[in-house]
């Protein structure tokens, strides 16, 4: 009646089988589709298919002025958009020349370094999920959550900020913000304590991520990976402190390295990169009270919106908005690559501008796109359970993946 | 190590490539040099392991199309020196009608992805890559949209013509 061949473990297995992971497989967390020649339970080759949220931003970006390719980046690695949305800022300051004041640069610099915890946070604690331990995730969502109740006092969204402007913010923290940020940094610091007693040694975990995945700094070179990742293999190359941007040259953090770059690497590399970044935005904080409060954006009327009262009331800021508005404003004919320490790694934006409105050529250099590239290569005779995990470790995001 | 002067950077690959390597900008201070298909596999690998310069990280492969050029498809390599914090970026410009050029895969495993990314979007063969396939796009597409002629919106909108905007 049933024709199924039904095999015993004592049948030689000759035929491998394809598993088709994804695209909307629950453990994948995103659009990610690999199709796995499996032999039993372990993968003999695999091969990516990406593209499946592809949505041009590119080719978008050509037609639109400067300031409206902002809420484009936040789409990319939407677990941390206000990294992208200043790395595009800064980009375009680069190109025009613009010098952004010091408390604009340390009030960048608080934003990112959040939004860097809060990646970190996704990605180590969903690293927990899939290795079996949910209450780390549960615990660790609520500091994600309070850290975009800061992006929702600054700037009013939370997931996709389009955070800032050209020149620096659009309007100032209030003491509500600066009140839940230090609220962010006081519980933040015991949550992660928390969280990394509960995982670091972890006999489970660690089993279970230690030596999985590991890669050496050879490797991770020729496959142009950045970030933790490779950070995790015991390459320290940090933009942050190889080329300092937005004042990062002011502030005193280490960049910590991994020893073997397998999954426990990375989680631990993530880890101390938050308390890194708890560093810096107690810097920033401290640093901030000395400048002067009034100042949140940079004196650059030709690119920067006056607010809505003036232009109503003044005539001169009539005239900017409308130039700006209008995209009658003169840009330089240059090319600018510029590059941010992403959540993921080195995010770069790289502008070919004509001297019009609009960026003539812009290209992302996405560091998940290019991380991602070993995964089918790597995942070659692992364990299937090591492949989830491995994924979960790379941190992909599907929206910087695919662009 | 500091940080490599572009004077010697161009001085170091003019002597090695006399004629065929030309400096076109430096930009906010990164270099950028031009050269031909027929030697970027000779200049990327020089850069990448003479002892002194050491590019080992290939930061991104891209393509920029200039229809008004002769030469209409730029491929752009930015290469980042780890050891003296130094970037360069190298182009090669091909003709529209002509877009090969050999692979850099077998200098960086990461440029695989990088140069399918190119292929899709501009249309820029490059030969020998093992798998040259579109990578974001379906691949029953018959176009290279990021080329300037593939228009981005429906041609045939007349709501959105510059003369409405006094432009």
């Amino acid at each position: 009646m049933y024709n199924h061949p039904v095999y015993t473990d004592n049948d030689p297995q000759t035929e491998h089988s394809t598993l088709n992971l994804g695209p909307t497989h629950p453990a994948t967390h995103g659009v990610f589709q690999n199709v796995l020649e499996m032999d039993g339970e372990r993968i003999v080759s695999g091969v990516s298919t990406i593209g499946y949220i592809h949505r041009a931003f590119e080719k978008i970006a050509e037609h639109r002025p400067f300031y409206q390719i902002t809420p484009l980046t936040d789409r990319l690695n939407y677990c941390s958009s206000p990294i992208n949305n200043m790395g595009w800022h800064m980009t375009v300051e680069k190109l025009l020349g613009i010098t952004t004041p010091k408390r604009v640069d340390y009030m960048r610099i608080i934003i990112m370094e959040l939004s860097r915890i809060a990646d970190h946070i996704v990605c180590n604690s969903i690293l927990g999920v899939d290795t079996g331990a949910l209450t780390g995730f549960t615990y660790m969502m609520q500091y994600r959550e309070a850290i975009y109740e800061v992006f929702e006092e600054i700037c009013g969204s939370r997931l996709t900020t389009n955070i800032g402007r050209i020149g620096g913010f659009e309007r100032n923290f209030n003491h509500i913000a600066f009140a839940k940020i230090r609220k962010v940094l006081k519980d933040f610091n015991y949550g992660l304590k928390e969280f990394e007693s509960l995982f670091n040694r972890n006999r489970i975990f660690v089993d279970r991520t230690r030596g999985v995945a590991a890669v050496t700094p050879e490797q991770a070179l020729s496959y142009s990976w950045s970030g933790p990742i490779l950070r995790a293999t015991g390459v320290d190359y940090d933009v942050r402190a190889m080329e300092p941007y937005s004042s990062y040259d002011e502030f005193d953090f280490e960049v910590p390295v991994g020893d073997n770059g397998d999954v426990y690497a990375r989680f631990l590399v993530r880890n101390e990169e938050m308390w890194q970044s708890m560093r810096l935005i107690e810097q920033a904080l401290n640093k901030i009270e000395k400048e002067d409060s009034s100042i949140f954006h940079a004196d650059v009327p030709a690119f920067y919106l006056p607010p809505k009262e003036e232009v109503y009331n003044n005539m001169e800021a009539l005239i900017y908005h409308f130039k700006i508005v209008m995209g009658e404003v003169e840009t330089p004919n240059a090319e600018v690559y510029h590059a941010v320490e992403g959540a993921n790694g080195e995010l770069g934006f790289y502008l070919v501008n004509d001297g019009g409105r609009s960026p003539y050529r812009l290209h992302f250099r996405r560091p998940s796109f290019i991380n991602y590239q070993m995964y089918a290569p790597m995942s070659r005779g692992m364990l299937l359970s090591d492949a989830i995990i491995n994924m979960s470790s790379l941190n992909v995001i599907a929206g910087e993946l695919d662009a | 190590m500091g940080k490599i002067a572009n004077e010697v950077l161009i001085e170091k690959l003019t002597a090695k490539f006399p004629g065929e390597v030309a400096a076109i900008s430096q930009d906010f201070g990164l270099l950028a040099v031009e050269t031909t298909r027929e030697h970027i596999t000779e200049v990327l690998s020089y850069l990448k392991n003479d002892d002194e310069l050491k590019f080992i990280f290939l930061t991104d492969i891209t393509g920029v199309h200039y229809p008004e050029q002769e030469k209409a498809i730029g491929v752009v390599y930015h290469l980042h020196s780890l050891t003296t914090n130094t970037r360069i970026r190298v182009k090669v410009f091909l003709s529209a009608d002509d877009v090969h050029i050999p692979t850099a895969t077998t200098i960086w495993d990461g440029a695989n992805w990088m140069e399918r990314e190119t292929y899709d979007f501009f249309g820029v063969i490059f030969d020998g890559h093992p798998d040259l396939r579109r990578i974001l796009n379906v691949d029953d597409m018959t176009a290279f949209p990021m080329r300037k002629e593939y228009p981005l919106e429906d041609p045939n909108r007349i709501d959105k013509k510059d003369y409405f905007f006094g432009r």
